[in-house]
C-alpha cells in the first residue's frame, strides 16, 4: 500500500513538471540551474543534421596540421546500419572516435506508452531486429511481473527453444556482416546461407522471418508447428558441420588472424566501466552471463556452459560467437527432448483472449474477447524491470504502469547503446584499418541504439 | 562470331531500356529491419545476381537505384535526400517497407511518413518487413516500368 502512494507521487511528480513546459525551470534558488539553454534555430538544425558542424575540433588542437577529422558514415557499408563516427586522425592513426548516434531514432519508447500490453511486442519487437525475439520476451516477462503471473511449462520451453534459435541467427548474421567488412566476402554468403534455416522455422511458426511479435504476455502467440521436431533435428544436424566450415577456413587462416589478433583490446576493467555485457564481456575474461546469473524463464534446468575467453581483442570477440553458437545448439536439443505437454498460453480468462471457437458458444468468452482486443487488460500500478541475455548483452525492460491498460512509461536497456561507448576506448590510438575491424567485433544493432 | 550476316534491328529506344534495367546498381541505404532482407536477398538463396545487381555500390555516383530499405528518421532524411541528389542520371527509388512507404506503425515525431515526402518514389514494396522475394517481385515490377516508360525522364 505504502509503495503505492510513492508511485503516484511519483508519477504526480513527472506529471506535474512536463505541464509547465518541461524541464527549462529557471528558479530564483541559490544553487539551482538551468538545465536546458533556450534553443536557437541555429542549435535546432543542429539537432535535427540539416546543418552539419564539426563540432570536434578544438583550439589547442587545431594548429596542428597533421590533425585532420574525418567523417564515416552515417551512410556506410561497415558502420552497421546508420552509425556516424567522427574520427580524428593523425596520420594513418585515428586518435579519437566520437559516434554520432540518432540517425534510427523512431521514438519507439513513446509509442510504447500509446500501445496497449497485449501490442507491446508488436513495438519492442522492432527495436533489436537482429534478435527481436529476446525483445519481445524481456517486455512479456517484465508484463508478467507486473502482473504476477506465471505462464504454463510448456511456454517458457518454447519460449526458450525460440529465442536460443534466435541467438543462433542473430551470431550467424555477426559473423557474416563481421566477415565481410575485413573482407572475407565468402563469409558473408556463408553466414547467410545458414541464417535462412533458422528463419524458415521462425516462418513456419511465427509466420514471419523476422519481428514476429510471438512471444507475448501470458505464453507465446501459437503452439508449435507439427513435425517440428524435425526441422530443429535439421538444423542441429547442418549448422555444427557448417561452423566446421567456417573454422577450417578462418581459425588458422594467417590473414584472419594477423587482421583480429591484438586489435581492439578492451579489459574487463574497460567493460565494468563502460557498462559492457555480452560476448564482449566474456571475452575478456570475465565470466558473466545473465543465463547463469539471473535465469529466466526456466532456463535454469537446461545443462550449456558459458564460454570465456582471455584476450579481450577482436578475435576472441569473433571466437566466442562462433562457442556460443555450439552451447545455444545444446540448450535447443535438450528442449527439443524435454518439453512438455499441455497449454502454450496462461489460462487466465483476463489475460489471455478465448479461442475462436468459444466465441460462437459463449457470451462471457464473447466479452472477454471484445474486452481484451478493445481496451486491452488491465495492469496493476507499479514499477518492474527485467533483464534478459541476448546476443548482445544484457537486455532490459522497464515499466512503470498506473493501473490502467498503457504503460505509463516504457523504457529498454539496449546492450548496444551500452556497447558502443567502448568504441572510442577501442579504437583510440590504432591504425585505421582496424576500424572496422573494432566495430564488426562490437556487433551494434543501429535499431537498439537508438530505438 | 560477330559476321556481317548477323543483324539484329531494334529501335533505339527499346535497346536503351532494355540495357537499363539488365544491370542496375542500388546503392547501399540500407536503415533498418528490411536491411537485412536486403542483403539476405542479395546472398545465396535468393541471389540478386542474377538480375545482374548483386553489387551493392557504397558511392551513390556508381548506383541506378536506390532501395530504401527501412525507416527514415526525421535526423536521416537530409543525408537521404543528399545521396539521391548524388546520383547520376537516370535514376530509380524503390520504397521498400512499410516505414519508408507510409511510416508503418510509428506514427510519431521522430520518423518522416513516407518517403516520398523527400524523394520521388518508382516502386513500393509492402511488407514489414517485405522478404526478399517480396524486394525481388518489386524490382521486376521496376524492370516492366523501365520497358514500358519513356526513355527522357
Amino acid at each position: 500500500m505504502n509503495e503505492d502512494n510513492n508511485i503516484k507521487d511519483d508519477l504526480d511528480f513527472w506529471a506535474t513538471n512536463s505541464e509547465e513546459g518541461g524541464w527549462n525551470i529557471s528558479s530564483t534558488d541559490e544553487g539551482s540551474q538551468k538545465m536546458l539553454e533556450e534553443e536557437d534555430e541555429k542549435q535546432i538544425k543542429i539537432q535535427t543534421g540539416s546543418d552539419v558542424v564539426d563540432d570536434y575540433v578544438y583550439s589547442e588542437e587545431t594548429t596542428d596540421d597533421e590533425r585532420m577529422i574525418v567523417n564515416m558514415g552515417p551512410q556506410h557499408p561497415s558502420t552497421h546500419g546508420v552509425l556516424r563516427l567522427q574520427v580524428e586522425l593523425e596520420g594513418e592513426v585515428v586518435r579519437r572516435v566520437k559516434p554520432v548516434i540518432g540517425y534510427l531514432h523512431t521514438g519507439m519508447e513513446k509509442t510504447g506508452e500509446e500501445l496497449a500490453y497485449f501490442q507491446g511486442p508488436t513495438n519492442t519487437t522492432r527495436m533489436d531486429y537482429l534478435s527481436p525475439l529476446f525483445n519481445e520476451l524481456v517486455f512479456s516477462l517484465t508484463t508478467e511481473k507486473l502482473l504476477d503471473i506465471e505462464v504454463p511449462e510448456r511456454a517458457k520451453a518454447i519460449r526458450i527453444l525460440m529465442t536460443e534459435l534466435n541467438r543462433i541467427s542473430s551470431h550467424l548474421v555477426a559473423l557474416a556482416t563481421g566477415g565481410m567488412d575485413i573482407g572475407a566476402l565468402s563469409m558473408m554468403i556463408f553466414g547467410f546461407r545458414e541464417r535462412e534455416l533458422i528463419l524458415n522455422f521462425f516462418e513456419k511458426t511465427s509466420g514471419l522471418r523476422m519481428n514476429h511479435n510471438y512471444i507475448r504476455p501470458g505464453g507465446v502467440a501459437a503452439d508449435l508447428p507439427d513435425n517440428w521436431q524435425k526441422d530443429i533435428k535439421e538444423i542441429l544436424k547442418i549448422i555444427p558441420e557448417k561452423l566446421k566450415d567456417y573454422d577450417e577456413m578462418l581459425l588458422d587462416n594467417p590473414i584472419w588472424q594477423g587482421r583480429l589478433k591484438n586489435v581492439g583490446i578492451l579489459t574487463t576493467e574497460e567493460c565494468f566501466a563502460y557498462g559492457i555485457t555480452g560476448p564482449s564481456l566474456r571475452a575478456s575474461g570475465f565470466s558473466w552471463d545473465l543465463r547463469k546469473t539471473q535465469p529466466y524463464s526456466g532456463i535454469e534446468n537446461y545443462e550449456f556452459e558459458v564460454p570465456l575467453l582471455t584476450d579481450s581483442d577482436v578475435f576472441s570477440r569473433w571466437r566466442i560467437k562462433v562457442l556460443e553458437i555450439f552451447e545455444s545448439l545444446k540448450i535447443v536439443e535438450q528442449v527439443m527432448d524435454t518439453i512438455p505437454k499441455g497449454a502454450y498460453r496462461i489460462q487466465d480468462k483476463k489475460v489471455t483472449p478465448p479461442p475462436r471457437q468459444r466465441l460462437d458458444e459463449s457470451m462471457e468468452a464473447l466479452i472477454h474477447h471484445f474486452k481484451i482486443y478493445t481496451e486491452g487488460f488491465k495492469v496493476p500500478p507499479g514499477k518492474a524491470y527485467v533483464a534478459v541475455e541476448s546476443p548482445r548483452g544484457e537486455l532490459g525492460c522497464y515499466i512503470v504502469s498506473d493501473g490502467s491498460s498503457k504503460p505509463y512509461r516504457m523504457h529498454v536497456r539496449g546492450p548496444s547503446f551500452c556497447n558502443l561507448q567502448a568504441l572510442p576506448v577501442i579504437m583510440a590510438d590504432s591504425p585505421i584499418a582496424d576500424a572496422v575491424a573494432a566495430i564488426a567485433s562490437l556487433d551494434p544493432v543501429i535499431g537498439d541504439v537508438d530505438r | 562470331m560477330f559476321s556481317p550476316d548477323n543483324i539484329f534491328t531494334t529501335t533505339i529506344d527499346k535497346a536503351v531500356r532494355w540495357s537499363r534495367t539488365q544491370s542496375m546498381w542500388p546503392v547501399t541505404f540500407g536503415l533498418a529491419c528490411c536491411a537485412i532482407e536486403m542483403m539476405a536477398a542479395g546472398s545465396a538463396k535468393y541471389d540478386l545476381a542474377r538480375y545482374g545487381m548483386e553489387v551493392f555500390r557504397a558511392s551513390p555516383r556508381q548506383a541506378d537505384l536506390m532501395i530504401v530499405a527501412g525507416r527514415v528518421s526525421q535526423k536521416m532524411a537530409p543525408v537521404l535526400r543528399q545521396v539521391y541528389d548524388q546520383m547520376a542520371e537516370p535514376k530509380w527509388v524503390i520504397a521498400m517497407g512499410a516505414c519508408s512507404s507510409t511510416g508503418g506503425m510509428f506514427n510519431n515525431y521522430a520518423l518522416v511518413q513516407g518517403v516520398d515526402h523527400i524523394v520521388p518514389v518508382d516502386i513500393y514494396v509492402p511488407g514489414c518487413p517485405p522478404g526478399p522475394q517480396s524486394l525481388m517481385h518489386g524490382i521486376l515490377t521496376l524492370h516492366d516500368k523501365i520497358m514500358e516508360g519513356e526513355i527522357n525522364r
